[in-house]
């Protein structure tokens, strides 16, 4: 019999199907790969460290920087501990157009997923599909914050400025029409043999695994694990609305391609259900002043709104001491803030708790005894972004 | 099962590991003794009336002057009774923490990061390596006295002209 050795490969920093700069050490008995050992921080920039340095309304312009392809969840993360911190009330109109333009924002990441996960598996043609939507909310976005990446556009307190008037007519065209388009995807792939040998009962893992490996979001549910954030710890109003928590059963890349589709069709109802919702009144919170800026138009007329002005651009607030953690489902997963104030106007620890970098942990597990081309589907149905990782 | 009947079990189970209980925003965090961490976090899993099965995040934190210096903070959750757990020991610098990884494996990258970040050891984890940082990175750098900016970071970057460079092969 011939001798036969272990070979170690490595997969990345810069593969394709690694979506960013993510380094895989693989020890491979022919195909099957024996351990694998992730190598990550190429894009490790020092947020939590830089976040010490900055005032609270400061370190917002931060979180966008983390998961990029979701910059208003991130910073809906951020205000929600911010608030907690303070204990200030935010307006109803406000909630509901946090929800709706975090929602949006799921959608689109969501597709942008999509786009490369069936591009890294080789079906091209729904890239262009996909694409085709993102470009619509990102317009949409872009509309509402002026910024289609980094938008920093939900504030402490609230949001930046109200909806312009043409943005609730291009919702509702895009709510009626959106469910069609995920029909569209799912004929190119649902039933597709292809794409269902290349994802069934691939890098199975079973629910407590998940539990185990502290995995949330997607991953989590096609697991058949019931935990949303929006559901355990509802946040910004969610409890007013009326929408579902997909679940798979296998926790295979195919289970998770599912619960995904499934959540656009649902963040698609929470979008229509906001917008036919939204309450008529202000979008920041009207009795927290050391807080929120003063209007514009009073800025350049009153002294007193100008002098608070100020004060708030340069110095920020100074929350009581405390420390607080608030969380919320971002469409990597459980997307969470811990804060810690000691009295001053900069945080005095700020902890990202981030979900791909928690869910690619589990990867070596996922991927043990599987073969070498199921690694690219793997880490596409993880939907890793390497901005969250490394921070 | 309300999160104050996990202090009460916790109470009752621990009474000398008990550190403390504070309650804000509606938040609770239990200081334990550092000793007793892993018998501590054993019966959180286990136990019928606590269940916390998810480890959510672990998080380092230098209290700066404080006594002990670094703080470690785990915070749970339990699917069965969707409520929220914060742990926290004190460590000293140098002083190490029991690993966690075996109890939940998803402490394995989170201590690699604290360990990473803060220099705060845990002992008897299987895989303690800088995670984040380059190997050779010397420092930690969440700690409060390393400095945010590099001391030479406004300085202008060395310049080697090609002549110089032709001197400096020569001589």
């Amino acid at each position: 019999m011939a001798e036969t050795r272990l070979m170690t490969i490595n997969m990345g920093p810069q593969h394709p199907a690694t979506h960013g700069v993510l380094r895989l050490l693989l020890e491979l008995d022919g195909e099957v790969i024996v351990k694998s050992v992730p190598d990550i921080g190429y894009l490790h920039r020092g947020i939590e460290k830089l976040a010490e340095s900055m005032t609270y309304p400061q370190a917002l312009t931060l979180t966008d920087r983390l998961d990029y392809t979701s910059g208003l969840s991130n910073n809906l993360a951020y205000c929600l501990a911010v608030e907690k911190l303070l204990d200030i009330a935010i307006p109803k109109r406000a909630q509901y157009l946090r929800v709706l333009l975090a929602e949006l924002q799921r959608i689109a990441a969501h597709l942008l997923w999509i786009a490369t996960h069936a591009l890294d598996l080789g079906a091209m043609t729904l890239l262009f599909y996909a694409f085709r939507d993102r470009e619509e909310i990102l317009g949409m976005l872009e509309l509402v914050t002026g910024a289609r990446l980094t938008p920093s556009f939900i504030r402490i307190g609230g949001i930046a400025a109200d909806i312009p008037e043409p943005f609730l007519p291009r919702v509702r065209a895009f709510v009626a029409t959106f469910p069609k388009r995920v029909d569209e995807y799912e004929t190119l792939l649902t039933e597709n043999i292809i794409w269902k040998k290349r994802t069934q009962g691939i890098s199975p893992m079973s629910g407590a695994d998940c539990i185990d490996y502290g995995v949330t979001g997607p991953v989590l549910r096609a697991s058949g694990v019931y935990y949303d954030v929006r559901k355990a710890y509802p946040y910004s109003s969610y409890e007013d609305f009326d929408f579902e928590i997909p679940l798979g059963q296998k926790g295979d890349v195919y289970d998770r391609y599912l619960v995904r589709l499934k959540e656009m069709r649902q963040s698609n109802r929470i979008v229509g259900q906001a917008a036919e919702k939204l309450p008529a009144g202000p979008v920041m919170a009207v009795d927290a002043p050391q807080v929120t800026p003063p209007a514009k138009e009073a800025v350049g007329k009153d002294i007193a709104a100008l002098i608070r002005h100020f004060k708030i651009m340069e110095e920020g607030f100074r929350p009581p001491c405390g420390e607080v953690y608030a969380s919320i489902e971002s469409s990597k997963g459980e997307l969470g803030f811990y804060l810690i104030s000691d009295g001053g106007n900069k945080p005095f620890r700020m902890r990202v708790r981030p979900p791909s970098f928690i869910n690619l942990g589990a990867l070596p597990k996922m991927i043990k005894g599987q073969m070498v081309a199921d690694v690219v589907a793997a880490i596409g149905s993880i939907d890793i972004v390497l901005g969250e990782i490394d921070r | 099962m309300a999160k104050s009947t996990a202090c009460e079990l916790l109470k009752a189970q621990f009474p000398e590991a008990v550190r403390g209980i504070d309650e804000f925003r509606g938040e609770t965090s239990v200081t334990v003794d550092k000793e007793r961490l892993r018998a501590v976090m054993a019966f959180l899993k286990e136990n019928e009336g606590t269940l916390y099965d998810l480890l959510v995040d672990i998080a380092g934190v230098d209290a700066g002057g404080g006594s002990p210096r670094f703080l470690v903070v785990y915070l749970l959750h339990s699917m069965k009774y969707n409520n929220r757990l914060r742990i926290k020991v004190g460590v000293s610098e140098g002083a190490a923490v029991d690993t966690v990884s075996d109890i939940w494996k998803a402490a394995d990258w989170m201590e690699r990061e604290v360990y990473d970040l803060f220099g705060i050891e845990f002992s008897r984890h299987p895989d303690l390596r800088r995670i984040l940082l380059p190997e050779d990175f010397t420092g930690h750098p969440l700690r409060k006295d390393y400095p945010l900016k590099g001391v030479d970071f406004d300085k202008p970057f060395p310049v080697c002209l090609e002549e110089e460079k032709g001197k400096q092969t020569d001589g």
